[in-house]
């Protein structure tokens, strides 16, 4: 187990419905105290809906699991207020370097342009993450964090979810008008629904060694096709903090994961990458196969699946975590308006709408690299190699080799609750707020901090004349002008003009995820209210 | 977008034959990675949509067409 980390054990508290024979009520329940279910927890919490969350475990993730955090995420920890600890902790990188055999076949920039808040990817251990997000949450007050309570049995109802729980001390039952299923690629929920999961299994094996060691490998992914010290294979590597790098090997079908597993075995291959003069430690060891695959739908009545339990993908391009850590950022804001009589239950529906051709854009590209990772026959493997052998010389073949399409966040191009117009623009409706330096009264401050906390929001680039007319109730409004104006953000280098296509006087509709709902060249009320009450699932 | 299917070379036994030669003592899986590397290399030189084009014309002259309406 970690030597440089410690899991924190979590308080167990008797529930009070215990013995009881009526069910104990609640609104809103998650299942599942990881990532996902944090993030919604946290999220919800944020919007002022409190949530109990049940998790069978009374502590985060043993071993580091999910190290790779986009971009996307970044912002979305940020605007939860986590974003300076990942920042702080986390080990920053934006390039990737890919070799072939002995020699380096190309390098890439994630993220080539400056000006962002949040880097292309950092890397940190999936326990920090949670150990954070669970102090978050606790810190909200609105969170009732229930460990070592396990789910027996779930009946979904038209009203809800009545779920059997046993913790320690006995069993109750609790029903959610709402159930949240976020607990993993083993759901429990989803087992007790019945629910197909289905789609595609890879041959492979692949063998997760962290250590400990003091190397000056660069903070970059580094990936080998064939290299000497393990051939036939690939190989990839990563850095974390506390000097643990994750080295991921392939292994093929044909290893047997209990011989792999053993620590002489893993050291003997870690010996053979590193060279004989690099001490090193085993810090946690894992052999894993993967399938990609996905619920048909992730919203059943009032039981909603997000993260691993609707869909799981391979591990390159660290999308797993990421695109769950998107699906809470999709639910939480929906949930929180149909609680608060702010939007129809239907509203939830887009949630598949939008989130599904995200996870299948995901499995896609997580598929992709897979198979060009592992290839299925003869033809694929001529073709890969083919590819691996021209990448040296010739730039052509460089972007054919595919180790890993790295999470970008999901545009939600063809979503019900976009209003149309501007689709041909940078940042169209569906897509993600671009970050930009600003100036706020002199100070340097970045633009998704001022989005999405209080809901929708009306970002407006200043014109020559009056600032526009007042959103409608219930849309805060954004104005950033070119030169200094009271009340409004200075964007002195002009990237927010830049990276959203704005022209004086022209707005954009944001919603609560900081996705664009609506663009206008020239915003009026009416107009707004309208795209507002689209994005809302409010019928015309 | 379509591909030229008229004869463009002008001197085809000369063409097929530094193919052939190009294969000369390569075994099985070195004579398939030869293939590869020139259909990548002509793709490339093709563009996306003739490439498309091509994989459908080879596909359909030696497998009939893929999937249902080819």
């Amino acid at each position: 187990m970690p030597a440089t980390y410690q899991n924190p054990r979590y308080a167990w508290r008797r529930p009070d419905a215990l013995g009881r024979a009526a069910a104990e009520e609640a609104a809103v329940v998650i299942l599942g105290g990881g990532v996902v279910g944090l993030t919604l927890a946290l999220d919800l919490a944020r919007r002022g809906t409190p949530s109990i969350l049940l998790d069978d475990d009374d502590t985060v993730s043993l071993g580091s699991r999910a190290i790779c955090w986009a971009k996307r995420t970044l912002e979305i920890m940020g605007r939860l207020g986590l974003g300076r600890r990942f920042l702080e902790k986390g080990v920053r990188w934006g390039q990737g370097r890919v070799y072939v055999q002995d020699r380096e076949a190309y390098a890439f920039d994630l993220l080539p342009e400056q000006g962002h808040e949040y880097p292309a990817f950092v890397n940190l251990q999936q326990y920090y993450a949670e150990e954070w997000l669970v102090e978050a949450c606790a810190a909200t007050g609105l969170v009732d964090l229930r460990w070592r309570n396990r789910v027996t049995g779930l009946e979904n109802r038209a009203d809800g979810a009545l779920l059997s729980i046993e913790t320690p001390d006995g069993a109750y039952r609790l029903h959610a008008q709402w159930l949240l299923a976020c607990d993993g690629a083993r759901s429990t929920a989803r087992q007790a629904l019945g629910l197909p999961f289905l789609g595609q299994v890879f041959r492979d094996r692949f063998l997760i060694a962290d250590i400990v060691m003091r190397g000056d490998f660069p903070a970059e992914r580094r990936f080998w096709f064939d290299p000497p010290f393990h051939p036939g294979q690939s190989v990839l590597l990563h850095k974390q903090p506390d000097d643990v790098w994750r080295i991921d090997f392939q292994l093929g079908w044909d290893a047997d994961p209990e011989t792999e597993k053993q620590p002489e075995k893993v050291r003997a291959r870690v010996a053979a990458m590193l060279g004989p003069d690099i001490p090193f430690a085993l810090e946690w060891v894992s052999v894993y196969t993967f399938r990609c695959r996905r619920l048909e739908r992730f919203r059943h009545g009032r039981t909603i699946f997000l993260g691993d339990s609707a869909h799981q993908v391979s591990p390159f391009g660290a999308r797993g975590g990421n695109g769950g850590v998107q699906d809470a950022d999709n639910l939480g804001w929906k949930l929180a308006a149909v609680l608060g009589g702010a939007a129809p239950e239907t509203l939830l529906d887009s949630y598949d709408a939008e989130r599904i051709p995200a996870a299948e854009e995901n499995i896609l590209n997580s598929t992709r690299s897979t198979d060009f990772i592992t290839p299925k026959n003869e033809a694929a493997r001529a073709y890969r190699d083919a590819v691996l052998a021209l990448s040296a010389k010739h730039a052509l073949a460089r972007p054919l080799v595919n180790s890993g399409r790295l999470s970008r966040p999901a545009v939600l191009r063809g979503s019900p609750l976009n209003t149309r117009g501007g689709e041909a623009t940078r940042l169209p409706p569906g897509a993600p707020a671009a970050d930009a330096p600003v100036l706020d009264r002199g100070r340097p401050d970045w633009l998704l901090r001022h989005l999405g906390q209080d809901g929708f929001t009306l970002l407006a680039l200043a014109g020559t004349g009056a600032p526009g007319p007042a959103p409608p109730p219930g849309v805060a409004r954004l104005v950033v002008g070119e030169t200094e104006t009271t009340g409004a953000l200075l964007d002195h280098a002009g990237l927010v003009a830049a990276r959203w296509d704005l022209a004086p006087g022209q707005a954009v509709l944001l919603r609560p995820d900081q996705h664009v709902a609506a663009r206008f060249d020239r915003p009026d009320p009416a107009a707004i209210a309208a795209a507002r009450d689209r994005a809302l699932g409010k019928p015309a | 977008m379509s591909i030229s299917t008229e004869p463009r070379l002008a001197d085809p036994d000369a063409f097929y034959a530094a193919l052939m030669e190009a294969h000369r003592g390569l075994d099985e899986a070195a004579s398939r990675r030869l293939d590869a590397a020139l259909v990548i290399l002509l793709a490339n030189q093709l563009g996306d949509a003739a490439a498309a084009e091509a994989i459908r014309l080879a596909r359909e002259a030696v497998a009939g067409p893929l999937g249902g309406t080819g």
